[in-house]
């Protein structure tokens, strides 16, 4: 009834190729959008911030990152940790090598730092495909984290081997460090997470997101009607490195504070960010979001009921909270395996013809 | 699942109790650290209760404590952290060094105390810098001093190898600098054995000290990369008196595994051990046999539940020192604060408590929060199962300690843009 095309005319060809060509999805997103920026900031507090959301917008980025390589270009990568990690440390050596410039260009640059070094790290893929090039890119979660702990300068020759964020502002107001207000947390994330995913989408629907899911689809297929495989998966690795680099920098500066790398950056961050993108959806921009909001949502939900609601000892609590996450990944990928952005799809589909399925 | 959320967190935000002294305990007993983990929380946890059902509270005030399970994970740590700060919150004991990393610039914004016991930032000591940081009594470059005086009480130590395994993490890499710094000054050679988290998987490591025989083998190791490295020392027949563990690689759950073959292990500890108190009857009568212990209740006695129950006593004590300072019953963290900064610890204090003689004396200023830093060293009994100390408290090499704390804490106020000087 809400939900379909007809009677909604475009009258020019801009119109007819938006982003959301229904009304109704149109408006939802405006809403969401409008929720996000005018809405939230004014509610959220440290608890809030810190537990929920911020969390929530850094592994939406990272996965948006990831969902890019892995879900439209068909290239597994299990490096993610070590790449958000090049993403945090280039972020901390900028902002303490220049304290002056603003996060808003640190956080860029940072991404850019993180593209280069992810399309070094592509570079096999040229070569290798599928399970070998999933071994090539943990050689790099591992290689990158033994660096980041054998180099001190990278770690400014702390004596801990630890980085944390010095007070950094963006048009004097603070972002990082431990004064930072929840909602300019909040906020910081909230625009490049909201950066990330126009562009992501936009790239994916134009020309070189069109030559990465033909590489995806079939390679030797996609190289006979004239994609460069080089330049299609080097892309690919570059931009999914970029967002992926902003995640970590997002991640180590605004969200944690301090971070040691084996501990925040490790392996299974890296698992960690690709079950997003499986539970979420391969090839989604929606389902990056979905997925996010499960990995991270999901285990404080379930904390705060065992544990403040039900007040169950917290061990009991943790070891249920696996049980119940793990059985409920299960029952999706079972129930359906191409993610949350499926079951989104299907429902669209059904509200198209609602009330009259026939 | 977002809106089922929001009406959790409402419910939860809504019944803040400002009534009682909130002891927020920050554990683990889930994960690879919680043989370690466990211990420590249920000593916290029954100091507390002890308290509330003999002596009705702190001051005639109930003490709460609110656990929040971090799996020795940073960001679960953080979550804790902001989810148990809002409740009234007088004072956190992370027992991890990369959550107390965490949690130091946001307790000094916040104006929470943070007490970390033996581990943490050892420059915090400094607290005209780290002025809401505690680590009284003793931190971990003590600990790497107290093990080279060990090690040099028992011969000359010039030209000797000693070789550091040590956790791959902020909490392992903090003595390299002091253990750097004593071998230019005695002359050993310092010889680094990282292992990664977890730290199950230790052959290669334990190769390396087969074929480079060091002396002598420092470990500073946490949950079950301990009992791996001391089972792989007894597989490589690495003579255990040569072995000396940090006070966090000394706990009963690290030797057990290897039987027989850990006989003479040694670790460092701040406080004695056993269960030889007076305390203990209150424990076992109001707490245990009342069945209100936390956990199983099987843990009573060992090194890391006597840990445990130390941290709370001093906090405890702390608690006491604050309210005959502030003349108020309930705290606030600020009170709680400056009743850390003059706490006081004296023999008559902890036998009238019913524990004469378990930890060092100490008084804790704005210039020194980190107590004397004395330490003893303690040996495994495999046969008898039980630790026993070998040597009394003896104090660690604040000449080369000292500087290092300085210039570590200065380098620290720089970065944060701190001014020295005392609240």
């Amino acid at each position: 009834m809400f939900y379909r095309e007809a009677g909604d005319f475009k009258v020019s060809y801009p119109e007819d190729s938006q982003t959301f060509p229904i009304k109704f999805d149109r408006y939802r997103y405006y809403l969401v959008l409008a929720v996000a920026y005018l809405v939230i900031p004014f509610f959220i507090n440290d608890y809030w911030a810190n537990a929920v959301f911020v969390p929530f917008l850094i592994y939406a980025t990272a996965a948006i990152g990831l969902n890019i390589l892995t879900g439209y270009c068909g290239q597994v990568s299990l490096g993610t940790g070590a790449f958000m990690a090049v993403g945090a440390y280039a972020v901390y050596k900028l902002m303490t090598a220049f304290p002056e410039v603003s996060m808003l260009i640190h956080v860029p640059l940072a991404g850019l730092v993180t593209a280069g070094v992810v399309a070094i790290f592509g570079l096999p893929s040229l070569r290798i495909k599928g399970f070998y090039l999933a071994v090539a890119t943990l050689a790099a979660q591992f290689f990158l984290v033994w660096l980041f702990n054998k180099v001190p300068w990278f770690y400014n020759y702390s004596a801990s081997g630890q980085i944390s964020s010095p007070e950094r502002s963006v048009f004097g107001i603070i972002v990082t460090g431990p004064n930072t207000e929840a909602w300019a947390k909040y906020m910081i994330c909230l625009i490049f997470v909201t950066l990330a995913a126009l562009i992501a989408r936009n790239l994916t629907r134009g020309s070189i997101g069109r030559k990465w899911m033909a590489i995806r689809d079939m390679d030797i297929a996609a190289e006979i009607i004239g994609v460069n495989p080089m330049m299609a998966k080097l892309t690919a690795f570059a931009v999914s490195g970029f967002f992926i680099g902003i995640a970590g920098a997002l991640f180590f500066s605004v969200y944690l504070g301090a971070a040691e790398v084996g501990e925040s950056f490790g392996i299974d961050k890296s698992f960690l960010v690709l079950f997003m993108v499986i539970i979420g959806g391969l090839g989604s921009i929606f389902g990056s979001f979905a997925g996010a909001a499960f990995m991270v949502l999901l285990p404080v939900f379930l904390k705060n009921v065992f544990v403040g609601m039900l007040g169950w000892p917290t061990d009991l609590a943790a070891h249920l909270q696996f049980i119940v996450s793990g059985g409920l990944i299960i029952v999706f990928l079972i129930l359906e395996p191409h993610g949350l952005a499926q079951l989104w799809r299907v429902a669209k589909e059904k509200l198209r013809l609602w009330p009259f399925p026939h | 699942m977002k809106l089922t959320t929001l009406a959790v967190a409402a419910v939860m935000a809504a019944s803040p109790v400002m009534a009682d002294l909130v002891f927020p305990s920050l554990s683990y007993r889930t994960g690879p650290y919680a043989a370690n983990g466990i211990p420590f929380a249920d000593g916290y946890e029954d100091y507390f209760t002890l308290l509330n059902e003999r002596d009705g509270g702190i001051g005639g005030v109930p003490a709460k404590v609110i656990e929040c399970e971090t799996g020795y994970n940073t960001e679960k740590g953080v979550e804790c952290y902001e989810a148990t700060k809002g409740e009234g919150a007088l004072i956190y004991q992370p027992l991890s060094t990369g959550i107390t990393y965490q949690l130091i610039p946001k307790v000094t914004a916040d104006g929470i105390p943070l007490h970390t016991m033996g581990y943490g930032r050892t420059s915090a000591k400094n607290g005209e810098i780290f002025s809401n940081v505690f680590n009284y009594p003793a931190n971990y470059w003590d600990g790497a001093s107290h093990a080279v005086n060990h090690i040099m009480s028992q011969g000359d130590i010039s030209g000797k190898k000693i070789a550091l395994v040590y956790h791959n993490s902020a909490y392992g890499k903090e003595p390299i600098r002091t253990l750097e710094e004593l071998s230019k000054k005695h002359g050993f050679e310092l010889m680094l054995v990282p292992v990664d988290h977890p730290g199950q998987e230790q052959k290669s490591q334990w190769l390396q000290i087969r074929q480079q025989k060091p002396d002598n083998v420092i470990m500073y190791g946490w949950g079950v990369m301990n009992q791996v490295a001391i089972q792989e020392a007894a597989n490589i027949r690495y003579p255990m008196e040569n072995f000396i563990g940090i006070w966090w690689s000394g706990s009963e759950n690290d030797v057990l595994p290897a039987g027989d073959r850990a006989n003479g292990y040694k670790a460092l500890t701040f406080h004695n051990l056993g269960d030889d108190y007076p305390v203990y009857a209150d424990l076992r009568k109001y707490v245990v046999d009342a069945g209100k212990a936390a956990g199983a209740g099987d843990q009573l006695g060992t090194a890391l539940y006597n840990r445990g129950m130390y941290a709370a006593m001093l906090a405890a004590e702390a608690a006491k020192t604050a309210q005959e300072l502030s003349g108020e019953k309930n705290l606030t963290p600020a009170m709680m604060r400056d009743g850390m900064e003059a706490l006081e610890m004296t023999e008559a204090k902890m036998a009238e408590i019913g524990l004469p003689g378990f930890g060092p004396e100490f008084k804790v200023s704005c210039q020194n929060h980190g107590g004397n830093g004395l330490g003893a060293v303690a040996q495994w009994d495999a046969a008898a199962k039980k630790w026993s100390l070998i040597t009394g408290y003896e104090g660690s090499d604040q000449d080369v300690i000292q500087p290092l704390i300085d210039e570590d804490s200065a380098a620290f106020a720089a970065e944060a843009g701190i001014e020295a000087g005392c609240k």
